[in-house]
């Protein structure tokens, strides 16, 4: 078992046809991936790297049975493209695009609440469950089956958390990059919910970083929810530099949380193992399993 | 992105937001001349920076003097101000250490306030909403409100399918106690916020205060906007109102590459790719006792050019003792493209000081013989715990870095034949 995707889904690529696209889907083939298809508006009826492509998302879906879709799409059309997915049902839609206007991103948010479909992104590396399913743009061979859950807000720091729990010989189970912006699908609480319930995840590795409260989200869900599980967390930009800001609206509406210290804090208090450093993430991990003798 | 106050109160008239009578002013003979024209008898003169604080600031070499916003009863008072202020840095709690010159003033009627109120929109993270922000206790230090006695911050989450209808925002408006003439005024200017929001791509804007002058009229005194950057190819109109001299040289530059850099005051030039990377490595280096002397993240989309760019800026800056690239490759970010990049920037701006090199994920392998093949000479680490080290050590081993120069000059030498 894993979490969102494994050997069995059935993955669609939405802008298969372009450069990126292709290039993605390919690799994602390449890692074992289920792909079943393509959308490209006008282009339904012809093939692509050996796969059927669609005009639209509902006709993949009908012919295919699709059950997630990787958005590869420019950003000036991605949001179009995600309410496309939405609007069809598609149960897990994975959006890799960045610099997607903010507030394209509140509104589809506010879509997806009426609906039954689930977002990753935007912005975000993806998700992958090694050997089974990579929907997403990470390299494939740090990664090795395992027992550990990886959920990151941040892009390429999630793959220096990869790296270290390969390293260690704990491997991952599925690992979530949940994307960075201010607004996105898939929060770190809707991860650790699932991770908590998959009976092949162990522990779980939360990457986050500065900024928003997320963090402090999630270690309220931990407190709440105690599982057994061990978790163990890595903040990014302890050392960062106070930024230049203007106004004081986002002070006003953060009361006090959103640094680093906020967010150990409350991560500790609900009995997360902190890493203090980048580096000793995997180590960290493994040593809260053999604390609890897993 | 951001802009001036005078630019953010033109936008505000436009919107139906009332703002007092004023006018831009380049020079104190021209700060004159508005306040002539505009006919009142006392005026406000504002320092145009993009900082808050401006009234509690002071300027460069005069400590206790007055700040960026003074009120003036005669035209020859005013000038006076204006020259005080143009040409000079201004330094406020929201500009940082290096304050910001006053290329601008902006001279506007004074009025007679008898009532401040607080009133923002900005997206909130939590409720992934537009919110407007209002409170009674506008125009002095609204973040020590909202600490302080957070129930008088009044908050109210707009969902996006159903926009900000003025009913909506009377009943969040109602809990400042206004009269009710005022409160509908107040609620009307809270629906014109909105439709500006989202019709502009904001991703803050700030009234602080909305004032209730003698007579009863509601007026903006103040006025902050902040742009969604990621919004700003559909918006022409706003990239156009930009002001450049406002971003620090080293920062225009990154900005203009499309890099996320800021100057530090340590002595170990880092750069990454990704955000969350880059400030990982900050954090590694600080850890170890290091200072790095910037934060610097290059996209993982960025090309070859921009890569080079980043490169430069670090190889270029005299504080920078060592230098650590940390890159894990990933997606687009392939690690032969970042050693390209450190090469070409090694063309142009020889490098100087030790560079520690980490490169995973994709491509490293390669990424590292082109650097061995062709490249300047630069110290290879295994993961990110060992770069750290190495970069820290060597900033702070000046022996390391005579026999560095030695070895230079040697290379040097031997090459010149």
């Amino acid at each position: 078992m894993a979490i969102l995707v494994d050997a069995q889904t059935k993955v669609i690529c939405q802008g298969m046809t372009g450069r990126q696209g292709t290039f993605y889907a390919e690799q994602a083939m390449g890692a074992g991936t289920n792909m079943v298809g393509g959308v490209t508006p006008g282009k339904g009826g012809t093939r692509h790297l050996g796969l059927p492509v669609f005009n639209t998302v509902a006709d993949a879906m009908a012919e295919t049975g699709a059950d997630a879709s990787v958005v590869f799409v420019p950003r000036q059309s991605a949001a179009a493209a995600i309410d496309e997915a939405i609007a069809a049902g598609m149960p897990l839609i994975v959006c890799v695009t960045e610099r997607i206007p903010v507030l394209d991103v509140v509104r589809i948010k506010r879509r997806l609440e009426d609906s039954q479909s689930r977002l990753i992104g935007p912005n975000c590396p993806g998700i992958i469950t090694p050997g089974e399913c990579k929907i997403g743009i990470m390299p494939t061979d740090i990664f090795q089956p395992g027992r550990i859950g990886i959920v990151s807000r941040a892009g390429t720091l999630t793959y220096e958390a990869v790296a270290q729990t390969t390293a260690q010989r704990l491997g991952q189970s599925t690992c979530v990059g949940i994307g960075a912006d201010p607004v996105q699908g898939m929060s770190f609480v809707d991860c650790l919910e699932l991770f908590m319930a998959d009976d092949a995840t162990a522990g779980v590795v939360l990457i986050g970083e500065i900024g928003g409260v997320a963090e402090e989200q999630a270690a309220e869900y931990l407190k709440t929810h105690p599982s057994g599980k061990p978790v163990t967390a890595y903040i990014a930009g302890q050392f960062a530099p106070a930024g230049r800001r203007m106004g004081h609206a986002g002070a006003v509406i953060q009361h006090g949380l959103g640094d680093a210290a906020s967010k150990i804090r409350a991560l500790k208090g609900a009995g997360v193992h902190i890493a203090e450093s980048p580096v000793t993430i995997g180590e960290t991990m493994a040593r809260a399993l053999t604390g609890r003798g897993v | 992105m951001n802009i001036h106050e005078y630019q953010a109160k033109r936008l505000f008239t436009e919107h139906g937001i009332p703002v007092p009578t004023g006018a831009v002013a380049a020079s104190a003979q021209q700060a004159a001349e508005v306040a002539r024209a505009s006919g009142a008898q006392r005026w406000v003169v504002k320092a145009q920076i993009y900082a808050g604080g401006r009234g509690d600031g002071h300027f460069a070499g005069r400590e206790t003097g007055a700040g960026g916003i003074r009120f003036a009863d005669s035209l020859a008072q005013l000038e006076r101000d204006a020259a005080d202020m143009l040409g000079n840095t201004l330094l406020t709690e929201q500009t940082g250490p290096g304050g910001r010159e006053v290329e601008h003033v902006y001279v506007e009627e004074a009025c007679e306030v008898e009532r401040e109120l607080y009133l923002s929109m900005l997206v909130d993270r939590e409720t992934s909403r537009v919110t407007l922000i209002a409170s009674a206790r506008g125009g002095i230090d609204i973040e020590k409100v909202a600490v302080d006695s957070p129930s008088a911050i009044h908050k109210l989450a707009i969902d996006p399918r159903d926009g900000l209808h003025e009913a909506a925002a009377r009943s969040c408006i109602a809990k400042l106690r206004l009269e009710p003439g005022q409160e509908a005024e107040a609620a009307r200017i809270a629906v014109a916020l909105y439709g500006m929001f989202t019709e502009l791509d904001a991703s803050l804007i700030e009234i602080n205060p909305l004032a209730i002058v003698r007579g009863g009229q509601m007026l903006a005194l103040d006025a902050v906007i902040a742009f969604d950057d990621n919004a700003l190819y559909r918006h022409e109109e706003i990239r156009a109102l930009r002001d450049e001299a406002e971003l620090r040289v080293g920062e225009l530059a990154a900005s203009h590459h499309g890099l996320n850099y800021i100057k530090l005051d340590g002595n170990i030039g880092c750069v990454a790719s990704g955000a969350g990377m880059a400030m990982a490595t900050v954090d590694a280096v600080c850890l170890l006792g290091g200072k790095p002397a910037n934060f610097l993240d290059v996209p993982p989309d960025a090309p070859v050019d921009r890569i080079k760019d980043a490169c430069k800026l670090l190889l270029a800056d005299p504080d920078v003792q060592s230098i650590l690239v940390n890159v894990f490759g990933g997606g687009i970010m392939r690690c032969d493209h970042f050693a390209d990049g450190i090469l070409l920037a090694n063309r142009e701006v020889p490098l100087k000081v030790p560079m520690v090199v980490r490169l995973s994920g994709t491509n490293a392998t390669l990424g590292r013989q082109r650097l061995r093949d062709s490249g300047p000479d630069v110290v290879f680490a295994g993961d990110l715990a060992e770069a750290a080290r190495q970069a820290v050590s060597a900033a702070s081993d000046t022996r390391l870095l005579e026999r560095k120069s030695w070895w230079r000059r040697t290379q040097q030498l031997l090459q010149r034949g």
